[in-house]
């Protein structure tokens, strides 16, 4: 038996909705065969992961700062990626965006203006670009791959973070412990709603997703964007730099990145501490796959992600479930929407050879 | 349909009064980890607390945790999600989970909480802390005996207080022994990571230092002393199964006798917030056996443990000078626990600058 | 045993993994295929080795495991990626996400257990050699097997026809296609090759450098060994040189800190990182170079017209 696939004549729009369908229906029932061999109840284990968060509003605000970065970020990385320039480095940028935004509220901490916050965030975008922008000029101008310089990037941003917080930007009042002072109430980024947590971080996503969505569909950018993301040649020929490219995609995605850090450093957390991320730079690259690269999509993806670590919580008190199974979860569901979207471009043939003795070094999916 | 409504409601008032006899019947106390239950360190050491908590108050009260909740907005969520799925108390077991702790403590007064290693309390937070060092000066002691070089390798992990508290309470617990005892300080940079602390520790053996004594949480550094046929300190927990011919002694953190001590009081009404620091006398942190070192030393390691517990020796008395030269603590003056628990400079003869 | 010695003993251990899971995706590069699930595979070796060594008390069984699971780990991006063409990148990645997943439970009860180090093997007469002899010929099987891989590949890739067919399956699958090669096979094997080392070097983790099992103890050693193949510009030999070199800038920072050296250790642990860059910047440079060697359609899905 082997597998094969046929391009389909044009993307298919029913499989472009029914894929995230079978594919969530294939992690529901793969989930549950291993919920049951692991002894828990699988409806039980499932409710608490897709439904339990969903049914009280406190926890939907949750849902909401969960979210709002992996979207964020993720829409910057979608323009990246369709261009063919693969920042793997958010995470670097989203720090960066949030050390550079701080700077307003823990060097000028004596400086009261309703001024502050707007600055902060501008200067957060500016900081995320600006660290995108070295991959972007090695990548340009030195020919030198991205995908490792912005990873590199991370390390280094994480350790001068670290350095930060530990040393000069201690809080004079904090025991020497490593965080930086706390944020004036006038550099917080307010709540959106007076019923939960949920602060302005949340729109500045849904807005960039859909501007983002604007560009792409009406805008000679975003054609510019779909071509040479297709063929630098053919983009070449109807005139767009694929260097200016470089630099259009990387100091956009670096400065939502930016944008993402100085939000969740001003909107949940109030301070600089060694750790502000959770990972949200590398979790955003798969939202951005989830989501197709599709500004739209995305929103939808962060959510399902962002729902996913809520569940877990949830799974854990309830069922007691490891916070590994959790992360094993995860990446069944990853591993199912990858494999479900070639429906999408492609037609699926399984072709079952009569002939005898030919073993093809095929495998089946299904033993892990 | 009228008589419908009525049953259904019944229904509920019972469901939701046979739900909170329930929960009277049985408290529901709850930890936050910022680690994985099993990394053989820090958290694991909370979890076993846990555990003891289980076993000595099992008959009324239900445990439930959280693991690997990173610092930040999701510490804030899984301490809210805990204080709404009804936990009487909880504790939250790390540094950075300070602020999340007295945030969701204000919203939820009911609710007790508990938190380690910070300093901000509120009506319905408490802080608690182990006296490590304590431990650190004995281990000083019996350093400062052992080697023949006199001079000890310490693997740090990162330049808190705590850590830096637990550097100057062995060099002065060693220079007790030896005046001229010297350490050599390397910062991992990392809590966990073994082969980083594995490389740490073969860079200290091989410039000279004989015997070793850790901060960061894995046994890699038990196993390297181990292999290079030095003695070492473990950390956190018993680690004599990586070193049987190796480890002196460890510190253990057995915050068990803490846990059960603060929820016992929770149970008969009695909890009130505090600042505990308790030590070696309150058993929240034990020494591990003292092994692979002769009579003598055991015997004097056991009577400064015994001096530690009485109250009559506490380690940071001076006279004692900073690292640059200046007095710190006159002859007979004790170091206040506030100075400690903010401690940023080393005292005079650690062979290292504290990274600023 | 003199310091230099010392040093250098302590950069070839630390070094080895890199080496291994490196000269694994470089071959897998070559073919054309970017899996960035190195870490994730690392990982799955590391624990399946030390479960299998616990198990059954031989370290070397546990090198077979690291190396079986650690294929067998691979085989999964592969379906993905080459049979339902997949993006390579998303896919390296949610392999990463699976594996510190997957190995932590699978370790969970192994966590705290003390394990059995690999012996050395030591050659007589080799190694009565001044320095070399301690550091060449008194080492464990894995570190062995890091040189004869690395010689291997190279003979493989340039010396023999196999080797030429996966470089041109590499440079141009469609090309490769029209001449009747067999792409996608050659793929899946270069991919499982991947596999397989970057198992070996999670069985070195948690059986020479340290025998235990940590959980997420691979620390980002498979996203260096992804940057290490860049730096080798794709040539066998140069990982070698970059896995040693890296492996000497990390290592000499703590030495350097133990001799009371006063310089923010944040910048002392970013040197690798920063080192790597300019590496990388220069060999860039080097624009005929990078141009011969680098799979021209490394990362580029491939479909069979039929």
């Amino acid at each position: 038996m082997r597998i094969e696939l046929e391009k389909r004549p044009k993307v298919s729009l029913l499989y472009a909705f029914l894929s995230p369908v079978i594919a969530l229906c294939l992690t529901i029932v793969a989930g549950a065969i291993m919920f049951v061999f692991l002894g828990k109840d699988p409806g039980l284990a499932l409710y608490s992961f897709f439904i339990e968060p969903l049914t009280e509003v406190w926890s939907l605000h949750e849902l909401a700062i969960k979210a709002a970065p992996l979207i964020l970020i993720a829409v910057g990385l979608s323009i990246c990626y369709r261009s063919n320039n693969w920042n793997i480095g958010a995470e670097g940028q989203f720090i960066m965006g949030a050390v550079t935004g701080s700077i307003v509220p823990v060097v000028f901490h004596e400086w009261h203006s309703a001024l502050v916050l707007p600055l902060m965030l501008v200067m957060g975008m500016i900081g995320g670009a600006l660290y995108a922008g070295i991959p972007a000029f090695l990548k340009a101008r030195m020919n030198t791959n991205e995908i490792l310089t912005s990873l590199m990037l991370v390390y280094v941003a994480q350790l001068f973070l670290d350095w930060l917080v530990r040393g000069p930007w201690r809080d004079p009042g904090g025991f020497n412990f490593p965080v930086t002072r706390a944020f004036a109430p006038e550099a917080i980024l307010p709540e959106m709603l007076a019923s939960g947590r949920a602060n302005y971080g949340f729109a500045f996503a849904i807005l960039a997703a859909l501007a983002i969505w604007f560009m792409m569909r009406f805008t000679l950018k975003g054609f510019e964007i779909t071509v040479l993301g297709q063929s630098e040649r053919a983009g070449r020929f109807a005139g767009f730099s694929s260097r200016r490219m470089i630099w259009f995609s990387m100091l956009l995605s670096g400065a939502f990145a930016g944008l993402a850090g100085i939000s969740e450093v001003s909107g949940a957390i109030g301070k600089l501490q060694p750790v502000i991320s959770p990972g949200y730079g590398f979790t955003a690259i798969i939202v951005a796959f989830l989501g197709r690269l599709n500004p739209l999509a995305i929103i939808v993806a962060g959510l399902v992600l962002g729902l996913t670590y809520l569940g877990g919580e949830a799974a854990q008190i309830s069922l007691g479930l490891s916070d590994k199974v959790v992360r094993v979860f995860q990446g069944l569901l990853l591993f199912f929407v990858l494999s479900c979207d070639t429906l999408i471009q492609y037609r699926i043939r399984i072709v079952w050879r009569r002939v005898t003795g030919q073993v093809t070094g095929q495998v089946t999916e299904g033993a892990h | 349909m009228k008589k419908l409504i009525l049953a259904l409601v019944a229904t509920t008032a019972a469901i939701g009064f046979a739900a909170s006899a329930s929960a009277q019947e049985k408290a529901k106390i709850c930890f936050v980890y910022v680690g994985s239950k099993s990394d053989g360190g820090w958290t694991q050491a909370h979890d076993i607390g846990r555990q003891e908590l289980e076993k000595t108050l099992g008959d009324k009260i239900e445990t439930q945790f959280l693991e690997n909740v990173p610092e930040g907005p999701d510490a804030e969520r899984a301490i809210e999600r805990l204080s709404r799925s009804g936990c009487g108390l909880i504790y939250t077991t790390s540094f950075g989970f300070m602020d999340a702790t007295v945030k969701v403590a204000a919203k939820f007064p009911k609710v007790m909480y508990e938190h380690a290693t910070g300093y901000k309390t509120a009506p319905n937070v408490a802080t608690y802390n182990s006296r490590f060092y304590e431990g650190r000066y004995i281990q000083g002691q019996i350093a400062a005996k052992i080697s023949e070089k006199g001079v000890a390798g310490y693997i740090a992990s990162f330049p808190i207080p705590e850590v830096v508290m637990g550097i100057d309470a062995f060099l002065i617990g060693a220079r007790s022994i030896n005046p001229d005892f010297k350490i050599k300080v390397v910062w991992a940079n990392t809590w966990f990571d073994p082969g980083k602390e594995a490389d740490a520790a073969k860079a200290l053996i091989d410039q000279g230092v004989d015997v070793l004594t850790q901060h960061t949480d894995t046994t890699a550094p038990m196993q390297v002393a181990a292999e290079r046929g030095i003695k070492a300190f473990g950390q956190a927990s018993d680690m004599i199964a990586a070193g049987p011919k190796t480890q002196l002694t460890a510190i253990k953190d057995t915050w068990g006798a803490y846990y059960i001590k603060r929820t016992q009081a929770f149970l008969d009404g009695k909890w009130a917030t505090t600042s505990s620091w308790d030590g070696l006398k309150d058993g929240i942190l034990t020494m591990a056996p003292y092994t692979n070192m002769p009579d003598d030393v055991k015997a004097m390691a056991e009577a400064t443990q015994a001096k530690i517990e009485s109250g009559e020796l506490k380690p940071f008395t001076g006279p004692l000078k900073k690292q640059d030269g200046s007095v710190w603590l006159k002859e007979g003056e004790t170091a206040e626990d506030g100075v400690l628990l903010g401690l940023n400079f080393y005292v005079d003869g650690v062979d290292d600058k504290l990274p600023q | 045993m003199g310091i230099i010695e010392a040093i250098l003993l302590t950069v070839i251990t630390a070094a080895t993994p890199l080496v291994i899971a490196a000269a694994g995706e470089l071959v897998t590069e070559r073919s054309g295929v970017l899996n960035l699930g190195v870490e994730g595979m690392m990982i799955i070796g590391a624990v399946c080795a030390f479960a299998a060594t616990q198990a059954t008390g031989s370290p070397y069984i546990g090198i077979l495991a690291g190396i079986l699971s650690g294929t067998l780990f691979s085989l999964l991006f592969g379906f993905l990626t080459l049979t339902l063409v997949a993006n390579q990148v998303a896919t390296g990645l949610a392999l990463t996400i699976l594996g510190l997943g997957l190995s932590g439970q699978i370790g969970e009860p192994y966590a705290g257990q003390s394990g059995i180090k690999l012996p050395q093997i030591v050659f007589p007469v080799l190694s009565d050699i001044p320095v070399i002899g301690r550091l060449l010929f008194q080492q464990d099987l894995i570190f062995y097997l890091s040189i004869a891989l690395i010689a291997g590949i190279h003979w493989f890739l340039f010396r023999s026809r196999a080797g030429l067919k996966l470089r041109s399956v590499g440079d141009s699958h469609t090309s490769a296609h029209a001449l009747g090669i067999n792409v996608i096979r050659t793929r899946y094997l270069a991919v499982m090759f991947g596999g397989a080392c970057a198992g070996l070097a999670g069985a070195q983790l948690s059986l020479v450098y340290t025998p235990q099992w940590v959980e997420n103890m691979s620390a980002g050693r498979g996203w260096i060994a992804l940057a290490l193949v860049v730096f080798a510009s794709w040539r066998p030999w140069r990982i070698v040189a970059g896995g040693y070199l890296f492996g000497a800038v990390s290592i000499s920072q703590l030495y350097a800190q133990g001799n009371g050296f006063n310089v923010p250790s944040q910048l002392l642990s970013a040197l690798p990182y920063l080192a790597t860059i300019v590496v990388l910047v220069l060999i860039s440079q080097n624009r005929r170079m990078t141009m011969i060697n680098t799979p021209a359609s490394l990362g580029k899905p491939f479909v069979p017209d039929r």
